[in-house]
């Protein structure tokens, strides 16, 4: 179990990482979705179930998809300045 | 603000968080030992005092309901909040709903898309409705049922087209839908002082242990977070993609 716990806590970390260094917010859109689902499972490996599907729920679907719509609302405004 | 200035700034703020962590870190109980007071109280209660196996849920829903009330709200208020910022205004005219953005070119939806989202609609309903039924027996409850099923609009969204999507989710009947749900709360809490408690003492039959009746008002007020939080989610896909797609060519 702490072998678990250890393994998904470096999984974790590591994923933060590459939310930080996905510098297009697009694609950090996807990363961030990749990196709650792993919340999601760390939660659960820390027997935390409840807390779990929370987080999958909106970190791994809710979130995300407002990030993209918001950034693809914010684009269509630019585009609009632009003409 | 120069490099010199903001580098001196985040090195200030780095060391003082630093030793925050370090003192706060100081008295943490050691990994994995943790039984708190509060929890040892929770566990031994739910069961006997409320019927409810799942002790996240007695919490949330009954021993301080109130609080999830509020959190309820904030989560409307929210949904209010985009809806307003979004309405389309006197001069704007009504669109379409076609996607005439310029310079996009949007591949149509696959077959294989199509079949699979469509194959998933009806699953991912019935999951929803299932995590928010359980919240008293196992994990899940309203909050979490609700994003699972509005996921199931969304589903909805990716296998059609948007008008079709626009036809199907009934903008008027989600608006009811999220304010029934918002009421439903504050109902049953009424419906407490009602029979003579007060708001949200659970004063309903208990039921059997481990039963989808089990829990007396908190199956209820999780239909009612259910109802609230899927139709607020699936407002906002609607008044975002409505903006979206209303591009006009001027």
């Amino acid at each position: 179990m702490i072998a678990l716990q250890a393994f998904i806590l470096l999984f974790v970390a590591a994923a933060g990482t590459a939310v930080v260094f996905t510098r297009d917010p697009t694609s950090q859109a996807i990363v961030v979705s990749f990196y709650g689902l792993l919340l999601g499972i760390m939660f659960f490996v820390f027997q935390a179930p409840d807390v779990a599907l929370s987080q999958i729920v909106v970190g791994a679907i809710a979130l995300p998809l407002m990030i993209m719509l918001a950034l693809a609302r914010v684009r269509k405004q630019s585009r609009k300045h632009q003409r | 603000m120069t490099r010199r200035i903001r580098q001196k700034f985040f090195l200030f703020s780095a060391a003082a968080l630093a030793l925050c962590f370090v003192w706060g870190y100081r008295d943490l109980p050691p990994f994995g030992q943790v039984t708190s007071i509060y929890a040892d109280k929770v566990n031994a209660i739910t069961v006997p005092q409320r019927h409810i196996t799942d002790a996240v849920t007695a919490v949330n829903f009954d021993i301080r309901g109130f609080d999830t009330l509020g959190e309820e709200f904030i989560l409307f208020t929210s949904v209010m909040g985009v809806v307003l910022l979004m309405r389309r205004t006197k001069d704007e005219p009504a669109g379409d709903h076609e996607d005439k953005v310029q310079g996009r070119n949007v591949p149509p939806v696959s077959d294989a898309v199509r079949v699979t989202t469509l194959l998933l609609i009806a699953p991912t309903i019935l999951f929803g409705w299932y995590i928010v039924a359980h919240g008293q027996v196992t994990p899940g409850g309203g909050f979490q049922g609700g994003v699972i099923l509005s996921s199931a609009a969304l589903l909805l969204y990716l296998c059609g087209t948007y008008p079709k999507f626009r036809g199907a989710a009934a903008p008027r009947l989600i608006e009811i839908a999220e304010a029934v749900g918002a009421a439903g709360y504050i109902i049953v809490g009424g419906a407490c002082v009602a029979l003579g408690g007060m708001f949200l003492e659970n004063l309903l039959p208990l039921g059997k242990t481990g039963t989808l009746t089990s829990g007396g008002t908190v199956p209820f007020i999780n239909l009612a977070v259910g109802l609230e939080v899927s139709a607020g989610f699936v407002l906002i896909l609607l008044v975002y993609l409505e903006e979206l797609m209303e591009e006009k060519e001027s």
